[in-house]
């Protein structure tokens, strides 16, 4: 089985309202020195050993369906169990 | 003319969309179901509002897939008229038959509410029956309608006449403060370079009869049947 983890953030040059929102939270909470905060998704997916090409498999579920890559970026980890 | 209207699971302006095509612009319509692979026959087919697969992953992103949405974008790519409605919109732009994506709108709250929006091209076949400059009232209801793309997306979009309307002000000015959800440009409502696919956050299906407030939504579909005869 392949346990894959993905990592889908918003590109740089987007605002982050819910970032910004928390961001403010975590100075209400004392931590004057948090100078930013990025909220992304991270997805586990396993995948058994059938598959042919894994990381062209992963590759494909990233670009057409976990992450929209006209305003997210997506990096990914394979590990074999 | 026949009319299609997709229902997908969560779909809740398919029967909006129903009525204004059958009771207003008397035009046949047929429901489609997301199962559906056959879409002949149809002249247009209307993606509905409402919050498709629970608006899992990202608006739109699990409807995309759909097996309807594999014969809606051949029909598409063949020329169909095919316009999305707010999630439908959403849809469009997941399906990539529209540039550009909606991400949560700036304030992070949603806008259920009627919204002054400007016609900004008065050719296309969905808004030919409106004049250039024209302040409409019609509403939107949404979390996820702040149009993004890249800078030279939004010049094509510009220098094509792409862009069908933007939020205004009561008076026509495109104003920061008329910008409800943070799009970019204010855009409001979009098609593709062919003109025969059109996307809008805005409902004007339920903006057809006066009981609703509001009939400036009607000229979108007229204009269609207008043009198509």
């Amino acid at each position: 089985m392949y346990r894959v983890k993905v990592y889908v953030t918003l590109k740089p040059s987007l605002l982050d309202a819910q970032g910004k929102v928390v961001k403010g939270a975590a100075v209400n909470l004392g931590y004057d020195e948090v100078e930013n905060v990025r909220i992304g998704k991270f997805i586990e997916l396993s995948i058994n050993e059938n598959t042919k090409d894994v990381n062209t498999a992963v590759e494909e579920l990233c670009s057409k369906l976990l992450a929209n890559t006209v305003i997210e970026n997506y990096k990914y980890e394979i590990e074999k169990e | 003319m026949k009319f299609g209207v997709v229902i997908f699971p969560g779909s809740n302006c398919d029967q909006d969309s129903f009525f204004c095509i059958k009771d207003v612009i008397k035009e046949q319509v047929d429901y489609i179901w997301h199962q559906d692979t056959d879409v002949k026959g149809y002249d247009c087919i209307i993606l509905p509002g409402g919050f498709s697969y629970g608006d899992y992953l990202r608006t739109g992103a699990v409807a995309r897939f759909s097996p309807v949405m594999q014969s809606i974008i051949d029909y598409a790519k063949d020329g169909g008229h095919l316009i999305g409605i707010c999630n439908g919109f959403q849809i469009l732009c997941e399906a990539h038959l529209l540039p550009g994506v909606l991400t949560a709108n700036d304030k992070l709250k949603f806008i259920c509410k009627y919204v002054n929006l400007k016609v900004e091209n008065d050719t296309s076949d969905w808004t030919n029956l409106y004049k250039k400059g024209d302040v409409l009232n019609i509403p939107v209801a949404h979390h996820s309608g702040n149009f993004f793309a890249e800078t030279d997306v939004i010049k094509e979009l510009e220098d094509n006449n792409q862009i069908l309307f933007k939020y205004c002000d009561a008076f026509g000015n495109v104003t920061e403060e008329a910008n409800i959800n943070g799009s970019v440009n204010n855009i409001a409502g979009i098609i593709n370079k062919a003109g025969n696919v059109a996307g809008m956050m805005p409902h004007p299906e339920r903006a057809v009869e006066d009981l609703l407030c509001s009939t400036d939504g009607i000229n979108v579909f007229k204009s269609l049947v207008e043009r198509m005869n």
